[in-house]
């Protein structure tokens, strides 16, 4: 077991608009995106964030070696609860996840 | 048949590089193109209808991309002026330029159009049945909308085409999507429709689909075929890759982008490097919609709020914080709830405590090695007006001073930050739609004027 961080080379969280939030993990080789893309299933992630798994979409680009995720944001982008404005720490979460 | 387009940067007032400015302008473009803003920077600018960034930055930048124009002799046009879009938010930007335009004795001709929105037409447009929500869409009714403070339409190519075809120096645009403002004119010219939008995609964010990236400046060189992005400050070279990778930036979909009037798919696009320094795009395609529709963003107040500051120093309260903060706010809501008379569902009051779980609350993963030194206690007591939410805040104030974790020990303070300790943040807005309205013609929801300044 170790943070998904170990194996890729960055990891991007932004808003896609104030509904929307998309999550880039940029696996840097074909090796750790076909390692990544097998040991992450959506799965974690929906429980991770508390989110519908049927609500969440999954992309996985393989000429960049990106896997890529988009669901409704939590909050509303700027609502009172909303805690990230730009949604941008998100990512800090998916690092740090245990493959 | 190419079209040369100039993106100076991502936004007006993120600054762009002068020399790579120069070198653009030296290559004879047919359009310099720059947004204004977006929804990013968070609600308030929609609901106030103001620019999040300073005047005198946004002068100072667009001086110089007016200077640019007069040099390069080809129209000038910003999407989405003064971050939100709204009218007045066109008219702050349209007062600076005359302001400039006679500071360098410009005679212009300016064309402005409008994408405000009044609320009574957005719900008759509801009622009318012209309104679609988009996936996740707030609950909106007739009688919510007219509360919205300020309702903008997303312009796409054709409100800017008309607003070219008025033969205008400058085109102060208000909200339009990114794109748009640079799709418009390679459309008008024949180019290849998917590249157009494809390539307006890339470059919507200037430099930042390139290496240096805050240098901003890039040319786009649209034609029947493609489009070739080249950025032009030293040391920033686009790539297939970071050309390609651009296609995932603040968009849920990588491979398709919703338009006025159709879509973008770039799931066929073939990218590939030109001397290393330029990417050259194919294969994109556009697939027109059976409607015309334009996306529409609101905001409305959402409460009055107040915030407060503290910060634990004291070990015993940095391990026991989360129980100290919930202890906190059940009184401090009990008691205000008892003094002021008010409902449990007429306010709210949150502390988040930075230095534990402050970005996350709930969903932060518990975390037994970690203790901070500190903890920051950030609360907001939220109401419908600002002098309950200050009354309110006043009452949470003894509370976030002294607390102590058990009533038998010796009371304790903690350091609060400034004086006075309840700050008004005032009214805080919130985002209330994300809907399509359908149009009978595309400038059916906005307006194009021009003003001509005659100075020098």
């Amino acid at each position: 077991m170790a943070e998904l961080a170990q194996f890729v080379e960055k990891v991007r969280s932004k808003n896609a608009g104030p509904f929307k939030l998309t999550i880039d993990i940029f696996c840097g080789s074909k090796d750790a995106f076909d390692h990544i893309r097998t040991a992450l299933p959506s799965e974690r992630i929906a429980t991770l964030l508390r989110t519908d798994p049927e609500r969440l979409q999954r992309f996985e680009i393989a000429s960049l070696n990106v896997i890529k995720f988009s669901l409704d944001r939590p909050q509303v982008q700027g609502s009172i609860h909303d805690r990230d404005m730009h949604g941008a720490s998100w990512a800090a979460l998916i690092a740090e996840l245990e493959i | 048949m190419m079209t040369r387009v100039l993106i100076p940067s991502g936004a007006l007032g993120l600054g762009y590089d002068q020399l790579a400015m120069d070198r653009a302008i030296a290559a004879k473009p047919d359009i310099i193109a720059i947004d204004g803003g977006s929804t990013d920077s968070g609600p308030s600018y929609l609901g106030r209808g103001v620019s999040k960034y300073s005047r005198a930055s946004t002068r100072l930048e667009w001086k110089g991309l007016m200077q640019a124009r007069a040099e390069a002799g080809v129209p000038l046009v910003i999407g989405t002026a003064g971050t939100c879009g709204s009218d007045s938010a066109v008219d702050w930007l349209l007062d600076i330029t005359t302001d400039i335009a006679k500071e360098l004795g410009q005679t212009l001709k300016i064309a402005v159009l409008r994408s405000s929105q009044t609320p009574q037409h957005i719900a008759d447009e509801l009622a009318a049945g012209h309104l679609s929500p988009l996936s996740p869409a707030p609950e909106i009714s007739e009688e919510a909308i007219k509360q919205f403070t300020n309702i903008v339409a997303l312009a796409g190519a054709e409100q800017i085409q008309a607003a070219i075809n008025t033969g205008a120096d400058i085109i102060i645009a208000g909200r339009t999507t990114d794109t748009a403002i640079i799709a418009a004119l390679p459309l008008m010219q024949g180019c290849h429709s998917g590249a157009a939008w494809h390539g307006a995609k890339i470059g919507e964010c200037g430099a930042l689909c390139a290496t240096n990236p805050q240098s901003g400046v890039v040319l786009i060189d649209f034609d029947e075929t493609g489009f070739t992005i080249t950025p032009t400050a030293d040391g920033a070279n686009a790539s297939p890759h970071t050309v390609s990778a651009h296609m995932l930036y603040e968009n849920a979909d990588p491979f398709i982008l919703y338009e006025p009037g159709g879509h973008l798919d770039v799931t066929d696009a073939v990218y590939e490097s030109i001397d290393g320094k330029s990417v050259r795009a194919t294969g994109a395609s556009w697939v027109p919609s059976e409607r015309y529709t334009v996306k529409l963003e609101g905001a409305r107040i959402a409460g009055y709020q107040v915030m407060t500051f503290a910060l634990l120093r004291d070990r015993r309260y940095v391990d026991h914080a989360q129980q100290w903060a919930d202890d906190i706010t059940q009184k401090a809501r009990t008691k205000a709830v008892d003094r002021l008379g008010l409902s449990e569902d007429e306010f709210t009051i949150e502390l988040r405590l930075i230095g534990k779980n402050a970005t996350f609350g709930d969903l932060e993963p518990e975390n037994s090695n970690h203790r901070p030194t500190e903890i920051g206690v950030m609360g907001f007591v939220t109401a419908d007006s600002l002098q309950k939410a200050q009354e309110i805040g006043k009452i949470l104030n003894p509370y976030l001073l002294h607390h102590p974790l058990t009533q038998e020990e010796e009371q304790p303070t903690f350091a609060f930050q400034f004086s006075p300790a309840e700050v008004p943040v005032g009214p805080v807005y919130e985002f209330c739609l994300n809907h399509v309205m359908e149009l009978a013609d595309p400038m059916a929801a906005f307006r194009l004027e021009t003003i001509e300044v005659h100075h020098g």
